[in-house]
């Protein structure tokens, strides 16, 4: 017996170590750096004033690999991204490894939680917090070439507990896209182009026949907010300490959105059996939208024979211009140890010349405002998009407000058969954001 | 099994009751754990450690995006439970909501594929049948299909202006929107008789929804989904009724027919009770998949009254970046699953044989 109990207890306690050792030995931490050099290169070039053409390379004696994560919107932006990497690779003798991610925060958050995230990856206006208060980020907003070329606008959305993180990368505003061919058959012309409410709602109202809807868009928070703006609402305070989302404002900005549904002049994709605005406009079942600068390559390969045009969004009741901005900035991991490379890099990514090769490969704007001339010349019919940055607004940062947002964007179909109450739905809101933002901070 | 109810021979009875067991059984208990041994270093690592871990992030506030063993996870003790069960607030909203659309989910899903699985099993299992082969396939190909292809199909197919709305507008039916409607079915068919609008006492509000609510029953896109996982799932459990079914021998089914019992006192009163343990891994595997139903709800997209916990723990975990609330969703539902199999199992227990 001693002997039998012996050999059993043994294999199990070895079995046993094994399993243990395994986990153990699983999460060893890999730098992303290939070589050894801990030491960075001193960054030359970033004092320089202007960040015209690209910055001057920087040829370490120690080249560094550097890791580059983001989702992508498609093989456009997969392909630039490369090219840039590449270019940039030969300029400096760094090495760039790109990671386009399946599923980029499930990916994002694990490369973080097991402590080697990539060097380089995009942050979104929403995650920045997050990523800030678990101190995943390192402040290099005002370490590229010119932080104050970027637009105002975007350096606020990156902007958290007083310091600027991250460079913004490129961004896209909401404006208005109408079906020419049906503008011009309902007899419409550049002069009724909608500068006010009441005039969106005559055209969407003669455009609305046979079928057709005068307007659709997403039934979300990131697109009748643009309404709420106009009418002079806000989401947060000054100083992002609490939500102003329950105000009358807001109200009377989404109101505005429930007339238009409950006229029949605004539907909804579901509602029509389509996905976005820009399907909707595709397949003839609106004849305008309201998307951003993704709409121009959304539609373009399915259909190439929707002729339409761009105008900005309209102003509210007092004459608000306002519109929303959707971006991403180039964060760097605060564990990386090639900050310096990682810089250069960006210094690189954000130059005017490269702004505008993203902007050619998939339709991005540049993020800083000298750019803004050069991009409405070679994309004159994008040039309200371009506009809109001087009034947009960013959307909220603060996290778990998407768990909110989901509930309130779940309401806003109900607007247009009266099972949603405008002033209940921002109450509820309030409340839920009010909650996330007690929670996460 | 009682040692007692054979005779044993002295010398078997001398050796059980001596302390050491026999040199040859010794080698191949510790061959056994050779076996098994992969196996369960698999399970360790890959399934209870895991759960472990998991365990001890619902009781922290965690991020995801830091070690998990290091100061990033904040213990909170029961708090996300808490908020879960009775914090008023969003939290308990969602998770309230999400368990009344898996409960009716499951209370139609269950019944219906069980029915069915036993229906087609006993069609199938006639001798006399033509193509019996084709037609076993034929019901069991859905099951190996992958389910995210068939979802897929499904939501073209359920469009507003899809086939199934076509086919039913021959019938003079217009059919709902499906994955966009949110109407609840039994407010549908109370609607019908003219009541639209809660009567009194079905405002009073429990666990966060009134009454009204919690009886609106499953919305037209959850039924598209019912629809979906039925027929999925009909075919895995079909194929083990038919394997009870054909060990249940000619005999018996000859002795009733002699008894003079036709065939639907034969089908009830002798088929299905045989067929009682097969019943029972039926029903107890379809209850506690269905509380799990996460592939189609996260293909279908964002609508709350699809959402089911299994979607809610993910979509808190990854998409809110709130990992301990997401677990404690997770152990909830494991605590209900539990509950729910175990109901199951007491009421179908077999009362007259001894446990």
């Amino acid at each position: 017996m001693m002997k039998h109990f012996k050999s059993t207890r043994l294999l199990v306690s070895s079995a046993a170590v094994l399993a243990v050792l395994a986990t153990a030995c699983s999460s060893s931490s890999k730098t992303s750096s290939s070589s050894g050099s801990s030491s960075p290169a001193a960054p030359s070039g970033s004092s320089s004033g202007s960040a015209s053409g690209s910055s001057g390379g920087t040829t370490n004696s120690n080249p560094v690999t550097l890791q580059l994560m983001f989702g992508s919107s498609g093989d456009a932006e997969t392909n630039a991204v490369k090219a840039a990497a590449d270019a940039w690779s030969k300029q400096s003798g760094n090495k760039v490894t790109v990671i386009p991610a399946q599923n980029f925060n499930q990916q994002l958050t694990q490369a973080l939680a097991g402590g080697s995230p990539p060097d380089i990856f995009y942050v979104g206006s929403q995650q920045l917090s997050t990523l800030v208060d678990n101190n995943n980020l390192a402040a290099t907003g005002d370490k590229v070439n010119d932080p104050s070329g970027f637009y105002p606008s975007l350096v606020k959305d990156y902007t958290y507990k007083g310091k600027f993180w991250c460079a913004p990368k490129d961004f896209s505003t909401l404006a208005l896209e109408i079906n020419t061919d049906m503008w011009k058959a309902a007899g419409l012309t550049d002069a009724d182009i909608p500068t006010t409410w009441d005039q969106l709602e005559t055209v969407a109202k003669k455009l609305t026949a046979n079928g057709v809807t005068g307007l659709v868009f997403n039934d979300t928070l990131d697109r009748v907010d643009a309404f709420m703006r106009q009418a002079g609402g806000t989401m947060m305070n000054a100083d992002n300490t609490a939500f102003t989302i329950d105000s009358p404002q807001n109200l009377q900005g989404l109101q505005y959105v429930q007339k238009l549904a409950k006229e029949g002049v605004l539907k909804f994709p579901k509602q029509i059996g389509v996905g976005w605005g820009g399907e909707a406009m595709g397949k003839g079942k609106a004849a305008m939208a309201i998307e951003g600068n993704w709409f121009i390559g959304g539609v373009k390969s399915s259909w190439p024979d929707l002729h339409f045009m761009v105008v900005p969004l309209p102003a509210g009741p007092s004459g608000t211009k306002a519109t929303l901005s959707f971006s991403n900035c180039w964060g760097v991991a605060a564990k990386s140890k090639n900050q310096a490379q990682a810089i250069d890099f960006i210094n690189f990514l954000t130059s005017d010349q490269q702004q505008m090769t993203f902007a050619n490969a998939f339709g991005v704007m540049p993020s800083r405002q000298a750019d803004g001339a050069a991009f409405s010349q070679a994309f004159p019919a994008q040039k309200a998009f371009v506009d809109g940055a001087q009034y947009a607004f960013g959307p909220v940062g603060v996290a778990g407000f998407a768990a909110a947002q989901t509930h309130f964007d779940s309401e806003i179909m109900g607007l247009s058969n009266g099972s949603s109450d405008p002033k209940a739905m921002l109450a509820e809101l309030q409340k839920n954001a009010t909650d996330a933002l007690k929670q996460s901070s | 099994m009682s040692l007692t109810s054979q005779a044993i021979p002295p010398a078997v009875v001398v050796s059980a009751r001596r302390p050491r067991r026999s040199h040859i059984r010794g080698r191949e208990g510790v061959g056994g754990w050779l076996f098994v041994a992969p196996a369960l270093a698999g399970l360790t690592l890959f399934v209870i450690l895991p759960i472990g871990l998991a365990l001890y992030i619902s009781f922290t506030k965690w991020s995801g995006t830091t070690s998990p063993f290091g100061s990033g996870a904040k213990w909170v003790g029961i708090d996300n439970y808490k908020a879960l069960l009775t914090g008023g607030g969003l939290a308990q909203q969602d998770f309230a909501r999400s368990v009344e659309n898996n409960f009716y989910f499951v209370l139609l899903v269950v019944p219906i594929q069980t029915l069915l699985a036993l229906v087609l099993a006993v069609l199938v299992n006639d001798k006399f049948l033509k193509g019996r082969g084709f037609f076993r396939t034929a019901f069991y190909f859905p099951s190996v299909t992958s389910s995210v292809a068939i979802t897929l199909v499904f939501i073209f197919m359920f469009r507003g202006d899809g086939p199934i709305n076509r086919v039913l507008s021959f019938f003079g039916v217009k059919g709902p929107n499906w994955f966009a409607n949110s109407n609840g079915l039994i407010h549908n068919i109370v609607g019908l008789f003219g009541v639209h609008s809660p009567p009194g006492w079905a405002k009073h509000v429990v666990f966060t929804r009134s009454i009204w609510d919690w009886i609106s029953g499953p919305s037209m896109a959850m039924c598209a989904i019912i629809v979906l996982v039925i027929w999925t799932t009909s075919g895995t459990f079909m194929l083990m009724f038919l394997a009870a079914l054909q060990n249940i021998s000619e005999e018996i089914d000859e002795a009733t027919a002699i008894d003079g019992a036709n065939a639907w006192q034969r089908f009830w009163r002798v088929t299905v009770p045989m067929l009682r343990p097969t019943l029972l891994l039926v029903l107890t595997l379809g209850l506690i998949s269905t509380w799990q139903v996460f592939d189609q709800i996260f293909l279908t997209g964002n609508n709350p009254t699809t959402t089911t916990p299994a979607f809610l723990s993910y979509a808190t975990s990854f998409e809110n970046f709130n990992f301990g609330q997401g677990a404690a969703i997770a152990f909830l539902l494991f605590a209900l699953i539990t509950v729910f199999s175990s109901l199951q199992r007491f009421l179908l227990r077999d009362k007259d044989a001894e446990q």
